[in-house]
């Protein structure tokens, strides 16, 4: 398959974007600077970034708890994201949403979610908007292996089968939810051969390889945009940090820890690109730095930027009570 | 007889009752996600991985083996209904519905089926299962992570509803509501866990429907639920700072509801305050201001004033969460505005 090279470097950037944003979430998160709790996507990139690679701002995606990922591959601002995690006025939510519901709805980035299957239905709802409309949008569910157990997960698998819904499910199995085992919390072999039950495609890749997501999300989301109807992707990663920040992960051995940085995405990619001569080391050193500058400077702006006043707590919320009712009896 | 207390966490009351009535009762289970963690991982088999996300229930799978302690998948309307199910047909489930705010996911579980059961059956159908939960805000978990919610289940007929305050009452009401033969949701303070408290050994009783009377006093009466009972406790202090003497009222449960003790206190006292954390609208905060109005009427010599988080979802960024939740500032002031 052949990759322009502009696009090559797209995926890269993307890829290492996500992972050193993590690696700084982390380092904030212990150091105390971050309120409430985070989870990570390092180790994951390869989907997202894959994914989104065949997306515009027009098409839609849903996200969950572990958004961070999602956002960047889906183009949202790193600056305003991470001024969004120190719960400051100037973030992508003014600092009401935090990590879990990080949204930006004119990428259209319909939402990380403290729900697990509360996307799925929501996707549908953008397929269908898109479909009604006779525009060829694409809407993206993104999903845990924890996820595929939810009613709502099926649900709406089925919907979109029957609509023909312009919606891919991406499924990123990383082995566990929370410490349970998706062995365990699965009954099935794999989670792509549920497609079946809907009728629609499923495929499982290989979700540290960005080239192979690449492929299959390319052809999932071009069928979808010809009005066939949904794909289901299953796609194997692993996640290199805990739960959220704070887990102790018990429930891993640090052997099985080791085994997951032999197939690092992101060194993945680099082996692959160089030994084929398709990019050169001194490009792919120049994006990792301006990466890190642009972190630094996203730092940088989220401390000096100040927070909300207290009074924004009542805007923004469907029915209102003028300030003056709200001294005790709000 | 006396029996011996110790110091124990609101966390450890909690642990303890479930596993004096797991001992006590070989029907009682505990089910949900992540109790005991790690399920099939050989080196975390017999010990378990979290203990629940917070480690409220953690070594009890040490004790009771997986048969008792379930981990289930992400599927809350199926383990929630199986627990109705397994109510229904002999067991006594304790199934932990990790943060309230996930109660739409399985609410018809809870609702239509177990609320219902005993009634529409004529009678003859006992659903004696509980509902762990945790609710309140203050960790920064922001809109879906954060919420009460505990009106909600009030408002529904068939639901026991109770929220301790303290480890001696955690410990109480929870064995209570596991030996009710009704479903009973038993909502637990995030923000209570690492609180401590005098805490007998062995097992007792909080009878559920019955107000504790925390600090007793003649100019005011604060009712007060769950983590609000602090705030109120704290705000009396300072108001006995200035020569008032607040009566706080810890309501514990919120269904069936302790009229009674309200009501006493307020023919003391003449005067009402509510703090709840609670959103303000058809809650349970309206429904003691309700109360009062209409059964307590002669006594109030001043409006009943309501203390109580804004009618907005919970915000993530800290001072707007810290506007969101009631203070004991704020509860000093509507006091002030009584007197
Ligand atoms: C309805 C609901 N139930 C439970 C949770 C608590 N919870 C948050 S993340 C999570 C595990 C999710 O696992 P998975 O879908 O595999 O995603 P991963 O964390 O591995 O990315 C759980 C149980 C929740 N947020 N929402
Ligand atoms: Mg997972």
């Amino acid at each position: 398959m052949e990759i322009p090279r502009e696009r090559l470097l797209w995926l890269y950037e993307r890829m290492v974007l996500i992972r050193a944003f993590e690696d700084r979430v982390a380092q904030l998160f212990a150091a105390g600077k971050l309120p409430g709790f985070v989870h990570l996507y390092a180790g994951e990139e390869a989907i997202a970034v894959g994914v989104c690679a065949h997306l515009t701002d027009r098409d839609f995606i849903t996200s969950t708890h572990r958004g961070h990922g999602h956002c960047i591959a889906k183009g949202v601002d790193v600056r305003a994201m991470m001024t969004e995690l120190y719960g400051k006025a100037t973030g992508v939510c003014k600092g009401k949403g935090g990590s879990m519901h990080i949204a930006d709805v004119d990428k259209g980035m319909l939402g990380a979610n403290g729900i697990v299957g509360g996307g799925p239905p929501i996707a549908c709802g953008a397929g269908l908007t898109a479909k009604t409309l006779g525009t060829d949008q694409v809407a993206v569910y993104f999903f845990g292996d924890g996820a595929a157990e939810q009613g709502t997960t099926h649900e709406a698998m089925n919907l979109a089968a029957i609509w023909k819904l312009p919606v891919v499910f991406v499924c990123e199995n990383n082995l566990y939810a929370e410490s349970t085992p998706w062995t365990y919390h699965c009954a099935a072999p794999d989670i792509a051969s549920r497609a079946a039950a809907y009728d629609m495609p499923g495929v499982l890749v290989d979700g540290t390889d960005v080239f192979a997501v690449y492929e299959a999300a390319g052809e999932a989301i071009a069928r979808a945009r010809r009005g066939e109807g949904p794909t289901l992707l299953e796609c194997r990663a692993f996640r290199y940090y805990g739960h959220f920040q704070g887990d102790a992960v018990t429930y891993r051995t640090p052997e099985e820890e080791a085994s997951y940085r032999q197939r690092d995405p992101i060194q993945r990619f680099r082996q692959a690109v160089l030994s084929q001569g398709l990019l050169g080391e001194d490009e792919l050193d120049a994006v990792d730095a301006a990466v890190k500058d642009r972190i630094e400077e996203a730092v940088r702006f989220a401390e000096t930027s100040p927070y909300p006043p207290p009074e924004e707590c009542l805007t923004d919320v469907y029915v209102s009570y003028p300030v003056e009712q709200l001294a005790f009896r709000h | 007889m006396v029996v011996a207390t110790r110091v124990l966490s609101y966390r450890q009351a909690i642990n303890e009752a479930l596993r004096l009535e797991m001992r006590r009762d070989p029907t009682v289970i505990l089910m949900g996600e992540d109790v005991a963690g790690g399920a099939t991982v050989e080196h975390v088999e017999q010990e378990g991985a979290w203990g629940g996300p917070l480690g409220v229930t953690k070594s009890l799978v040490s004790e009771f083996g997986r048969r008792r302690v379930l981990d289930t998948p992400i599927s809350e309307a199926a383990f929630i209904g199986a627990a109705v199910g397994a109510a229904v047909t002999g067991l006594r489930p304790v199934a932990e519905l990790m943060f309230v705010d996930f109660f739409g996911v399985c609410m018809d579980q809870i609702f239509n089926q177990g609320a219902k059961l005993r009634y529409m059956f004529g009678g003859k159908a006992k659903v004696p299962m509980v509902i762990r939960t945790m609710i309140g805000a203050g960790f920064g978990a922001a809109g879906q992570h954060s919420g009460c919610h505990y009106s909600v289940f009030a408002h529904m007929p068939g639901l026991k509803a109770v929220a301790p305050a303290t480890p001696y009452d955690a410990k109480g009401l929870l064995i209570a509501a596991i030996r009710d033969d009704d479903p009973v949701l038993f909502f637990e303070h995030k923000m209570l866990y690492d609180t401590t408290g005098e805490v007998p050994e062995g097992d007792y009783v909080v009878p559920i429907g019955k107000a504790d009377v925390k600090r007793e006093g003649n100019d005011v009466t604060i009712v007060a639920i769950s983590r609000m009972v602090h705030v109120a406790l704290e705000a009396a202090a300072r108001l006995a700072a200035d020569g008032i003497d607040a009566e706080v009222v810890d309501l514990r449960s919120l269904s069936p509801l302790d009229e009674e003790t309200v009501l006493r206190s307020l023919a003391k006292t003449r005067r009402l305050v509510v703090v709840d954390e609670d959103n303000p609208r058809c809650s349970i905060a309206a429904d003691i201001a309700a109360l009062a109005v209409d059964k307590g009427f002669d006594s109030l010599d001043a409006p009943v004033k309501l203390v109580t988080a804004p009618h907005t979802p919970v915000p993530f960024s800290p001072p707007l969460e810290q506007y969101y939740v009631p203070s004991p500032e704020r509860v000093v002031a509507a006091v002030r505005e009584l007197l």
